[in-house]
């Protein structure tokens, strides 16, 4: 007779510039499956867990927008190299999170990981696409480049735990901002896997946050707060979309108002990647090129 | 309102006769027990302090600032923002108390009295050939003159550590009392010790002494250019070393912790170290003052957040 082996509990924890901190108010609750089994305790965040995320993505916001479009690219790839090595996990979460079969959900994290690897070729890419050389009449230059915003709050998709995550979060990045994520209220579980699949790639920490609790309780002070730059609404209902763009518009932060999405599998289009940028324009004269090389 | 040396000297008067009473009495003074010290810091920094309280605390942090440049690319266009800000922390609400001072390098005293004119911030001027201290007194006593000439309300000296560390405190003490006679009757005196470069807490408390038994005004942790400045412990450690003294000799003298103190959140720390420690007469910025830049930002961060709600961020203040 074999003794039954006692089974190891996970604890999630959240995920706030680069470490795995509990909440700062102490609190959990409970994070059940598609039918009400129980399957973790998960950290319900406070605001002030809110603020640390935004210092944390702040802080990151410089080196990750500064560092070149190819090298985000890779850093990109290599999340998805280590989502893939960790694929059965999150087969394993998404079904539970979300009450789908075993093939339904692998069908899901496949799709995932691909959107990562897409989103990774786009970072040195959108530049050409969307900035470029102006025509002028004048001896000069007109560029128009795209920069980032700077820190994103992200509301996470209520329904769509691991792919509609991974499609609002990963052009907010890919594109050179800091994200702080607000995870589905009810399946949090595969956005807090996914925290210790950035944290051993190389996404430099802070880079994203994750935060999981309520919904309504952080992205509220997270809508509010002076030091973000923009919000996506993606997971936000009617009312509080509403509540969040009014207190959004205090320090006229750009807002992604909620789309409908009936398919997240489908390819996304650039317009997300679009959103959180903005356009640099710049005046560079020109001359003939003296003996010097320069016409300074 | 200068403190009077005479009367402190008076109370102990055999102590500072020689070197070797100084000796006798600074080495006399009760050990330092650095793990208590250290226990009885960081207990205190746990206190909540929240809502009015906290109100409070950040108002009186803000008019305890002693508002610091000291670079060597301080022109007098930065001094003059500097004092701006001092006067009107924050230009979008006027209920900001003002800061208690601007603290400069000597020959941007004139620049700075100017640009804090009719306001109650006074000028400091660092000196005694800040912040290393190694050169020769009268070097020193002119670099003291000249700030006080240009109006320095306060000067901050530093102590010769290579003088204190070998154990010649009677040269120590005579270069306080000599900084102290060229300050003359308008100027206050704040001495830093350079807790940093003190290696032990029997030091700084010794330090402490020594420079209060010289008449010093205020006693300051750091210069804020080496790696360790101002810290809750030695901080404490100065405080009750005040106590003591006015205990002694009826004779009260300020702290000025200086250098690493960022946060609102370190700011109200040490003011709980003074309120439990000597308590409430030093919680006036004549008394206690924190040398500091970037402090004052964040406590105006904070300030906002509890007027308006909403968390604030570095847009929101300026650039230094």
């Amino acid at each position: 007779m074999s003794d039954a082996r006692l089974s190891v509990f996970k604890t999630y924890k959240l995920y706030v510039g680069g470490k795995f901190p509990r909440s700062e108010s102490g609190r959990v609750y409970e994070v059940t499956d598609a039918k009400g089994k129980w399957l973790a305790n998960a950290p319900l965040s406070s605001r002030k867990d809110a603020r640390d995320a935004v210092v944390a993505a702040r802080k990151a916001f410089g080196g990750w927008a500064g560092a070149t479009a190819y090298n985000r690219g890779q850093v990109l790839y290599r999340v998805a190299e280590m989502l893939e090595g960790r694929r059965a996990q999150f087969v394993h979460e998404v079904a539970d999170a979300e009450g789908l079969s075993k093939s339904k959900a692998a069908e899901q994290v496949d799709a995932t990981i691909d959107r990562w690897v897409w989103y990774a070729g786009w970072t040195d890419k959108i530049a050409q696409v969307i900035g470029g050389g102006n025509p002028v009449a004048g001896p000069y230059f007109n560029l128009s480049s795209p920069e980032p915003t700077g820190v994103v709050a992200v509301v996470a998709p209520q329904e769509s735990s691991f792919l509609g995550l991974v499609s609002v979060l990963a052009p907010v990045i890919a594109t050179g901002n800091t994200a702080v994520v607000v995870t589905s209220e009810k399946s949090p579980l595969p956005a807090l896997s996914l925290a210790e699949v950035l944290a051993t790639s190389d996404v430099p920490g802070g880079v994203v946050n994750v935060l999981s609790g309520v919904t309504a309780e952080i992205a509220t002070p997270l809508a509010a707060h002076q030091d973000v730059n923009a919000i996506d609404l993606a997971g936000a209902d009617e009312v509080l979309a509403k509540e969040l763009e009014i207190a959004a518009a205090d320090n006229l932060k750009r807002v992604l108002r909620p789309q409908p999405v009936d398919d997240w599998s489908a390819t996304p289009g650039i317009d997300r990647m679009t959103a959180f940028l903005e356009t640099k324009t710049v005046w560079h004269p020109t001359g003939s090129l003296g003996a010097s090389g320069s016409s300074y | 309102m200068p403190t009077n040396a005479p009367s402190a000297a008076h109370a102990l008067a055999d102590v500072t006769a020689s070197d070797s009473s100084l000796r006798r009495f600074l080495h006399g003074l009760p050990g330092v027990d650095a793990v208590g010290l250290e226990a009885r810091a960081a207990s205190l920094g746990t206190r909540s302090i929240k809502t009015t309280a906290k109100a409070y605390a950040i108002d009186l942090a803000i008019s305890m600032v002693d508002l610091t440049t000291l670079e060597g690319a301080d022109t007098p266009g930065k001094v003059r923002a500097l004092g701006a800000k001092a006067v009107h922390p924050d230009p979008t609400d006027r209920t900001t108390p003002a800061t208690a001072a601007v603290c400069v390098y000597p020959d941007m005293v004139a620049a700075a009295k100017e640009a804090v004119a009719g306001s109650s911030v006074k000028v400091a001027s660092v000196a005694t050939s800040f912040p290393a201290g190694r050169a020769a007194l009268d070097v020193k006593l002119s670099d003291v003159r000249d700030a006080v000439a240009a109006g320095a309300d306060e000067i901050d000296m530093v102590i010769d550590r290579g003088a204190f560390l070998a154990g010649r405190y009677a040269k120590v003490y005579d270069e306080i009392v000599a900084v102290r006679e060229a300050c003359g009757t308008g100027a206050r005196l704040k001495v830093i010790f350079e807790t940093g470069e003190l290696s032990t807490y029997d030091n700084i408390r010794r330090a402490s002494w020594l420079g209060m038994l010289a008449g010093a005004d205020f006693i300051k942790t750091s210069t804020g250019k080496v790696a360790v400045n101002a810290t809750p412990a030695n901080t404490l450690l100065m405080l009750e070393a005040v106590r003591d003294f006015r205990a002694q000799t009826g004779v009260q003298v300020g702290v000025k912790p200086a250098g690493g103190i960022r946060t609102s959140k370190d700011a109200i720390k040490f003011l709980v170290l003074v309120n439990e420690t000597v308590g409430e007469d030093w919680l006036d910025n004549h008394w206690f003052r924190f040398g500091a830049s970037s402090l004052l930002n964040d406590l105006l961060m904070q300030r906002q957040k509890l007027a308006t709600g909403r968390y604030s961020g570095p847009d929101y203040v300026t650039v230094d």
